[in-house]
């Protein structure tokens, strides 16, 4: 059997997810497909969380053109989904001579793009707002439209609310072929399972040069861009408020300074440029070099500090002829030399086949420009010849299903918490005793189908903090086995081949 | 839920247990004990080997045994014991006493106000963020405690090829354990050039197995996606760098870390506890008071115990303190710095009394030979002396010193070569 749709979308990270979203508005039938055992679980689960001020991209870049307009729409979004965004603000902070006229062309930069009250301050102004930046900062560029988001949770919204208006999901689905037969595109999966769709939108991510290949579009490649992130123990307390920038050199957009919206602080991340795309892999060069520049702006920031690091990958669009025909050297018609995009720039929209529309290369600005990237790919299939009706029925808000129980401790509102127990017993069982965490967000992320630890670290975080799973392994892998039935030793990390425990010694438990 | 008390316990591992019973016997009724895990008992529970009551019952029992006698002792004296409660704050009051908060799965929200509070709380793992092993983060790799947890509580192997960071007793008492779950224990990789554990520990779970211990290596590099597949072991040069030219790989598809314990001081920190950058517990007197009065601290979150012996004898200590506190006889007489100096790690309490004789647990920076520990005042009065064959810094000392005389400004401990 063959499941038909209007539009299948590859990819469920934020860029496929707010395309879902997107087009759920519509009287359509949508699929996203997703490898992995969960959405969110490729470039969007590792990132800095920044919505960015958009002072960064050159204004004639589709990242510099998106940046602001997509910044714009999160008050909005945050209200009708319902996950944690702050508009903290950004610096990019200037320690000499040549670094304040960096900063003063950044302005410009940003003027171009539309960032609003955007401004230079002075040091004594900085140093009032953030007390522990280094005393020798002479001054900064500041945004005050820039804000922080869990990205994970954003995403999980995005997919929740796109389910309810219709959209279907399916995840552990891997397109390993597509086709355009009379029109219409067939998808063969791993599983060997088999879709139909009028319309593709390709928002794999890191393999979205795959994708397009497999319909003869080899006008681009994707080179990972690897960067290492730290996360600091919440003890640490917020050393910052705002995003902390350094001046940006040839080399590199430098590291930052991240005051979560969760609550600890991160750094990085790091930049290079890798060719293997599963290189999840952090470095001894990459720790040095993170906490040497933190330590610039801030030096209170210590690596003993770091409860655990991670590794992102940036999807960077290459359309360099000389690049692309190292990987694809067995194309036998590759037409031209001259690049078709802006190295490095998104790539979004229609393309030489009608119907298959590219949602590539999004590397930051990305997680900013999803809203606004959404709306581009329904204009293009609508250009494509797909009709865009109204669904009347369509409804914008999503809840999350529980509250955490850590923003009330944190706000101490012992009160709240009494009515919560109240309510649901589970919130007086703490599985995860770091970021407490409490069994009735556990229950209901599994209820939302997040079953690996992984996903339910993201979902809840239970385990990010400093014991780092230690305690609430055991208890989750409980919670899960009960709520689900999956036996305990076919529970995964992130998918199957990440198993947590092998083989059951005995029966039950013997004390 | 509102209660007032004499004295909360947080923690009913052996120090939060013991604490509780010597605060019984030295009369004190109203007190109340609480622990996170559903069974007291704290990490004794997972350790089912041998090993444990040697000095203090002088038999051999097995942790959970160990915890027995003093659960008994908890419910003969019916001493209140609430279990799957988690202390997630402390209060300062202003009339001195304090507000703990407990989420409890029976009781939901509590706010006990207490008189004293003691910290018994335990240490938790050092894990891989903590250490920054650089490679990819796949499943399969976690602490020897996590491993030690579903191994012998919950009845799952977490593997079948293993390879364990860290020498620490943890990691040896699981390298043995494992190996009789039928799993294949290629290495213990040690950072320092000497063993963290206890030599007997070497002896009964490394060599009687034949698993080699690779002292003065680390791993430099972890590899696999899904799940962990390979390991880089290399040497460490005189400055801990990797010496990656001479490096080598081990297949394995789980890795424990057994990298050294954290005393959980957070709730102590948000309530101004002040801890010992050494040992991460808190500077306590010799009530075993930290310096914010009414709140004391014993067991493994003052200072990592190897001998669970110890820590009763520590939470005795404590529990006949905080009686006193309670019924405002704790005498505060004049304290003098007690100062560490050759290849004196820490030293526990930080302060010593005028006119009072001392017990004092110390630990040394690294293994010696023939070394002669000395305590002695400013006016080189000798406190204490004893030639010792061998020293560790796996092994805690325990030492009783003369009466502190008057006029002493501060007593100096420290190890000499003979
Ligand atoms: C270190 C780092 C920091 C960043 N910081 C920021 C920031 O602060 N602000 C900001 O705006 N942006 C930031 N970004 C960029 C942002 O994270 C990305 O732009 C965004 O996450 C890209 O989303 P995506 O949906 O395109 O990709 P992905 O999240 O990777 O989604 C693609 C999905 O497609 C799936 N897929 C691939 N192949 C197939 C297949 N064959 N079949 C089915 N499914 C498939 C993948 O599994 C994946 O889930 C950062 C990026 C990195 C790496
Ligand atoms: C693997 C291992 C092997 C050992 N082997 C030996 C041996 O062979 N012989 C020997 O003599 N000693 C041994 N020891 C040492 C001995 O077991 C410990 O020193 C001793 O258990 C420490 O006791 P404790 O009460 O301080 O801490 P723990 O036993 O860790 O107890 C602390 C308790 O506090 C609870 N708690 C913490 N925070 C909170 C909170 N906020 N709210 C409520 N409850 C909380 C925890 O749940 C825990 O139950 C071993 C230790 C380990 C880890």
């Amino acid at each position: 059997m063959i499941d038909k749709y209007d539009v299948i979308i590859i990819g469920a990270g934020v860029i496929g997810a707010a395309i879902a979203r997107e087009l759920s508005r519509y009287h359509l039938s949508v699929a996203v497909l997703e490898k992995e055992i969960d959405v969110s679980f490729g470039v969007s689960k590792a990132n800095s969380g920044i919505i960015h001020g958009g002072f960064h991209a050159p204004p004639d870049t589709l990242k510099g053109k998106l940046v602001v307009p997509g910044n714009r729409k999160f008050d909005r979004l945050c209200e009708e989904l319902d996950f944690p965004f702050e508009r903290n603000g950004e610096l990019m902070v200037a320690f000499s001579e040549d670094e304040i006229s960096t900063l003063q062309f950044y302005y410009d930069r940003g003027k171009k793009n539309n960032v609003p009250y955007l401004e230079i301050i002075g040091k004594e102004r900085l140093l009032e707002l953030e007390p522990n930046l280094n005393p020798d900062v002479e001054c900064a560029l500041y945004a005050p439209s820039a804000g922080v988001i869990c990205p994970y949770e954003y995403c999980f919204a995005l997919i929740e609310n796109a389910k309810q208006n219709g959209v279907n999901v399916i995840t552990g689905e891997k397109v390993i072929e597509l086709k355009k037969n009379a029109g219409i595109f067939e998808i063969k999966t791993e599983k060997n399972n088999k879709y139909s769709a009028l319309y593709i939108v390709n928002a794999a991510g890191l393999f979205a040069d795959e994708i397009a290949r497999m319909v003869g579009i080899t006008n681009f490649k994707i080179v990972p861009r690897k960067g290492e992130e730290y996360l600091l123990d919440r003890r640490v307390g917020k050393l910052v408020k705002r995003v902390i920038f350094p001046c940006p050199t040839k080399k590199s957009k430098g590291m930052l300074i991240i005051p979560t919206v969760d609550g600890p602080v991160m750094v990085g991340p790091t930049a290079l440029d890798i060719e293997d795309k599963v290189d999840f892999s952090t470095t001894r060069d990459g720790l040095k070099t993170v906490f040497n520049h933190a330590q610039k702006l801030v030096p209170s920031i210590r690596s003993t500090d770091a409860i655990t690091s991670f590794v992102g990958l940036r999807p960077a669009a290459t359309s360099n002829y000389s690049i692309i025909s190292k990987f694809f050297s067995i194309i036998k018609s590759f037409t031209g030399t001259k690049p078709e995009y802006i190295d490095g720039d998104f790539i979004i929209g229609r393309t030489t086949v009608s119907g298959f529309i590219n949602a590539a290369g999004i590397q930051s600005p990305g997680l900013t420009a999803s809203p606004i990237i959404a709306e581009h790919i329904s204009d293009a299939l609508l250009k494509d010849g797909l009709k865009l009706e109204k669904n009347p029925a369509f409804n914008p808000i999503r809840k999350r299903k529980v509250k955490h129980l850590r923003s009330i401790l944190d706000e101490k509102n012992f009160s709240e918490v009494e009515k919560l127990v109240k309510e649901n017993k589970k919130y007086s069982n703490l599985v995860c005793r770091c970021e407490n965490v409490t069994e009735a967000e556990i229950v209901a992320a599994i209820k939302m189908g997040h079953t690996t630890l992984d996903g339910i670290k993201f979902a809840t975080r239970a385990g990010t903090g400093r014991c780092q799973a230690g305690f609430c392994t055991t208890r989750i892998l409980d919670l899960i086995h009960q709520e689900t039935g999956i036996p305990v030793e076919q529970i995964t990390k992130k998918g199957p081949g990440s198993e947590i425990v092998l083989t059951p010694l005995r029966k039950g438990r013997d004390g | 839920m509102k209660k007032k008390v004499d004295a909360v316990i947080i923690g009913a591992g052996p120090a939060g247990m013991a604490a509780a019973v010597s605060l019984r016997e030295n009369g004190i009724k109203n007190i109340l004990l609480v622990d996170r895990e559903p069974v007291a008992g704290g990490i004794l529970q997972q350790c089912i080997h041998n090993g444990f009551g040697v000095h203090h019952f002088k038999e051999e029992l097995t942790g959970p045994e160990y915890a027995e006698r003093y659960i008994d002792q908890i419910n003969k004296n019916k001493i209140d014991l609430w279990l799957d409660s988690c202390v997630i704050d402390i209060e300062k009051n202003q009339d001195d006493t304090k507000t703990v908060v407990v989420l409890s799965k029976e009781r939901g929200i509590n706010y006990i106000n207490t008189k004293a509070v003691v910290l018994a709380m335990g240490c938790r793992e050092r894990n891989r963020g903590n250490i920054n092993i650089p490679g990819s983060r796949p499943a399969g790799i976690m602490t020897a405690g996590t491993a030690q947890k579903l191994v012998n509580i919950y009845g799952y192997l977490p593997g079948k090829e293993v390879v364990i960071l860290g020498s620490g007793d943890i990691g040896l008492i699981m390298a043995r354990r494992m190996t009789w779950e039928g799993a294949n224990v290629k290495a213990v990789i040690e950072l320092q050039s000497y063993p963290g554990g206890l030599n007997r520990n070497i002896v009964q779970c490394l060599n009687d197995f034949d698993i080699p211990l690779y002292l003065s290596h680390t791993i430099s590099n972890i590899s696999g996606n899904d799940r962990i597949e390979e390991v880089e072991v290399s040497p460490l040069d005189e400055n801990f760098e990797a010496i990656k030219s001479k490096s080598f790989n081990l297949k394995c598809d789980t890795l424990l870390l057994s990298v050294g314990l954290i005393p959980e001081n957070e709730l102590s920190i948000k309530i101004g506890v002040k801890l010992d950058p050494v040992t991460r517990g808190a500077y306590v007197d010799k009530n075993l008071m930290t310096i914010v009065p009414g709140i004391f601290s014993c067991g493994n979150v003052l200072q990592v115990h190897d001998l669970v012996d110890f820590v009763s004898e520590e939470a005795k200590i404590c529990g006949a303190s905080v009686a006193k506190y309670i019924n405002n006889k704790l005498e505060k007489s004049k304290e003098i710095p007690l100062q560490k100096r050759n290849l004196v790690r820490y030293v526990l309490p930080s302060k010593v009394e005028i006119g009072k004789p001392a017990l004092l647990s110390l630990r040394p920076m690294h293994p010696a030979k023939n070394m002669t520990l000395t305590v002695k005042t400013n006016s080189s009065v000798e406190l204490f002396k004893r030639k010792y064959k061998n020293i560790f810094p796996s092994i805690m000392l325990r030492i009783n010193i003369d009466v502190v005389p008057e006029d002493t400004e501060f007593v100096e401990i420290k190890f000499e070569k003979e």
